[in-house]
């Protein structure tokens, strides 16, 4: 390792950035990808390899990409959750490959809902 | 494909020594096997982590970016969290920590009481970075506070900052940091030490390892502050040879520092000469005592002298020298940072910041805690703490090891700082803190502690190592029924001697211990001499081993684990206990849930 300077320590905080956000940093979008049965069945398991890929590619550090159990609707699956921060949460249906790639470009980097693809925007009511 | 592997999880593992004790290793060796058979090697990362402070709990797994929080995990769970968590997202109910008092699992780890109650300065990295890993501590803000003392300001501001502060020594003596370098610096003899002082040795005290083991660098930082505050090159970090973890994550972390040249010459091209080594300690508790510490690391007998001239004039090899405990160096980058007044908002009026305790004892939730100065001992012990485990009654803590004292029922609401503490006969101590249940005779407790202090003397003065001794025969005298009429007089008369006449900390404080349970449980003294009976069931001679027939419930519990079958008892009748059998092993008591012995 060489040594290092102040610009350094910032550069390496930069770097490792990506690493905290998941450690309860702060972060700009969630994307939750529902992995119950009958999602991995769906092909819910490529939709997740393709946002992990897009992360990589574009080094985006402040996107939290997770996965949950089978939200329900097992007749629309794959479906994901997109929650970007200070937006409603958005659940979209039957997603694909290529739709996975525009969401991510659109909703998740951009902001703006794809509504073709979405079931309902805002979360469904807990009963307590 | 992927150009570098993006984790989308991470699996933060405690690796302290407790977790490690627990099971850790096994734990993550399962986690790697099971992850690279479900081919998600590149997808989740596993990271090991210092104390996370929790250690009843162990072994402790957290996953982020959710926070859910998972206790006592066992090698064979990994198969069903990789399968339920990790691949479907489903959160495992089972190994959820279960809290008491919400009668429920709760998932996350920051709605857990032990957590949430908690503020931490000096383990703001715990549980949240690879201790092993330097680019993960300076993600958190690492080597910032030196960079910015280096850049921004005069050793003078960087000690006004800490006065400013108001931060007083965490190793037990509260002596005001910022002032001890201060005099340090004044001296211009060269060269200058900085030592840190990890000789933790207060019985049930783990604080300064799990800082060591879990956040080095802070300690490296914190040291390199002072180093240039007070004009030092070298440094030491005093550890003992016990704390084998701590040595090899501190060994570590300073080569790490010395390649990235945070350690070493010119540090940050700022000009600023300073280097670390680590002095291993063979584990004497007196060498905790600065100059004694000092004579360990010159190479000979751990011994304090008489001061002054104080250490900061006349030190290491006779030049001027400053030393701080682990924590104290711990609370630096945070007080560099964010300025001295911010620290000084925390805490009460004399008594500034946070103090990590060591919960141990008759208390459910084992473990390492953080709390503001000024938190009092009750929530110390019930929020955080849990309370008492098996419905059992609070009796007393105590507080500040072999050299501090009993705080009993009804002043549980005393303040945590270094003045309340005093106050009430016990000290801040490094902060362990032993708590005791109704089960625990006062007698036989200040016996164990004093037990300790006449194994540490040095055998420098006379009334230390002569004067202990003897209390001590008098403790033994009590508990094995030889008490007499005035001993507790003489117990009195005898430790205010050793306390005024002793010449280090530890001889001014060795008979703490039996003053304050004297003074807060005379009445269990008493019953010992007097009644030849110990209240608590604790002391086998002193027992006797008679069942009492009101209270017999005739379960027959005792009948049925009674080694040497001492005890008749059949369906339906009072338990008897055939004394020519008995062994005073006390199972029968331990055993009977009605307190129907004595």
């Amino acid at each position: 390792m060489p040594r290092i300077s102040i610009e350094d320590l910032k550069k390496i905080k930069e770097e490792q950035k990506g690493k905290m956000v998941l450690r309860g940093g702060s972060h700009r979008a969630k994307v939750t990808v529902h992995m119950g049965t009958c999602g991995i069945a769906a092909g819910a398991r490529e939709v997740m390899n393709v946002f992990r890929e897009l992360i990589a590619e574009k080094g985006i550090q402040d996107v939290i990409l997770t996965n949950s159990g089978c939200a329900g609707l097992c007749a629309k699956e794959p479906m994901i959750t997109v929650e970007v921060v200070d937006l409603a949460p958005v659940k979209y249906v039957q997603v694909d490959k290529e739709k996975a790639r525009k969401i991510f470009e659109e909703h998740v980097l951009g902001g703006r809902v794809l509504e073709d693809y979405a079931l309902a925007i805002g979360s469904e009511t807990m009963a307590v | 494909m992927c150009a570098s592997p993006y984790y989308r999880l991470q699996i933060m593992m405690c690796a302290g020594t407790g977790c490690i004790a627990s099971g850790s290793l096994d734990v993550r060796q399962a986690f790697e096997r099971e992850l690279t058979k479900r081919n998600l090697q590149n997808e989740v990362q596993i990271v090991m982590t210092g104390c996370n402070g929790f250690c009843a709990m162990g072994p402790l797994v957290v996953v982020y970016p959710d926070g859910v929080f998972y206790n006592q995990v066992k090698p064979e769970h990994v198969p069903l969290i990789v399968e339920e968590h990790i691949l479907k997202g489903r959160v495992l109910e089972k190994l959820l920590f279960k809290d008491e008092k919400a009668k429920g699992r709760v998932p996350l780890m920051k709605d857990i009481g032990f957590f949430g109650l908690q503020r931490l300065i000096v383990l703001r990295n715990r549980g949240l970075i690879d201790a092993e890993n330097i680019d993960e501590y300076i993600a958190r803000d690492g080597y910032a506070g030196l960079a910015k003392a280096l850049t921004e300001m005069t050793p003078e501001q960087v000690i006004e900052e800490v006065k400013t502060s108001g931060l007083r020594g965490r190793g037990g003596g509260g002596f005001p940091t910022g002032l001890k370098w201060e005099e340090c610096r004044r001296y211009d003899n060269f060269p200058k030490y900085t030592i840190c002082n990890g000789d933790e040795g207060d019985p049930g005290a783990f604080m300064d390892r799990s800082v060591m083991e879990g956040d080095p660098h802070s300690v490296l930082e914190g040291m390199a502050i002072s180093g240039y505050g007070i004009g030092a090159e070298q440094g030491y970090i005093y550890v003992r040879a016990e704390y084998p973890l701590a040595i090899q994550r501190l060994q570590k972390a300073i080569e790490d520092a010395r390649s990235y040249g945070l350690l070493g010459r010119n540090i940050l091209g700022k000009g600023f000469d300073f280097d670390i080594a680590i002095a291993p300690g063979a584990g004497a508790f007196v060498c905790g005592e600065s100059t004694a510490l000092m004579y360990s690391i010159e190479g000979r007998r751990g011994m304090p002298r008489i001061k002054p001239p104080r250490s900061a004039e006349a030190g290491l090899w006779n030049q001027p020298t400053n030393l701080n405990n682990v924590e104290t160096f711990a609370n630096l980058n945070p007080i560099i940072l964010n300025g001295g007044e911010w620290f000084a908002s925390i805490g009460t009026e004399n008594s500034k910041g946070t103090k990590v305790f060591a919960l141990t004892g008759a208390v459910t939730n084992v473990g390492l805690v953080e709390v503001p100065m000024g938190t009092t001992l009750s929530s110390l012990i019930f929020d955080i703490g849990g309370g008492i485990p098996k419905k059992r009654k609070f009796k007393a803590a105590q507080i500040g090891g072999p050299s501090g004292g009993c705080i009993p029922l009804g002043m549980e609401d005393v303040e945590i700082d270094y003045e309340s503490l005093q106050g009430v006969g016990a000290m801040m101590g490094s902060g362990g803190v032993v708590v005791m249940d109704e089960m625990t005779c006062m007698v036989d407790t200040a016996r164990f502690f004093t037990n300790f202090s006449v194994d540490e003397s040095c055998g420098k003065c006379t009334p230390c190592r002569e004067g202990l001794k003897v209390m001590f025969d008098k403790l033994t005298d009590i508990v094995e029924g030889r008490g007499q009429e005035g001993d507790v007089e003489f117990l009195i008369e005898l430790g205010h001697h050793i306390n005024n006449t002793s010449h280090c900390g530890l001889g001014k404080s060795a008979a703490n211990p039996v003053l304050s349970t004297i003074r807060y449980f005379r009445d269990e003294y008493d019953a010992h001499i007097r009644d030849k009976h110990c209240p608590a069931l604790v002391c086998p001679d002193l027992i006797d081993f008679e069942v009492i027939e009101e209270k017999c419930k005739m379960c027959g519990m005792c009948f049925k684990n009674c080694p040497s079958n001492a005890i008749v008892w059949e369906k339906k009748k009072v338990a008897w206990i055939d004394k020519s059998k008995c062994t005073r092993c006390r199972t029968c008591i331990m055993n009977c849930k009605f307190g129907a012995i004595r």
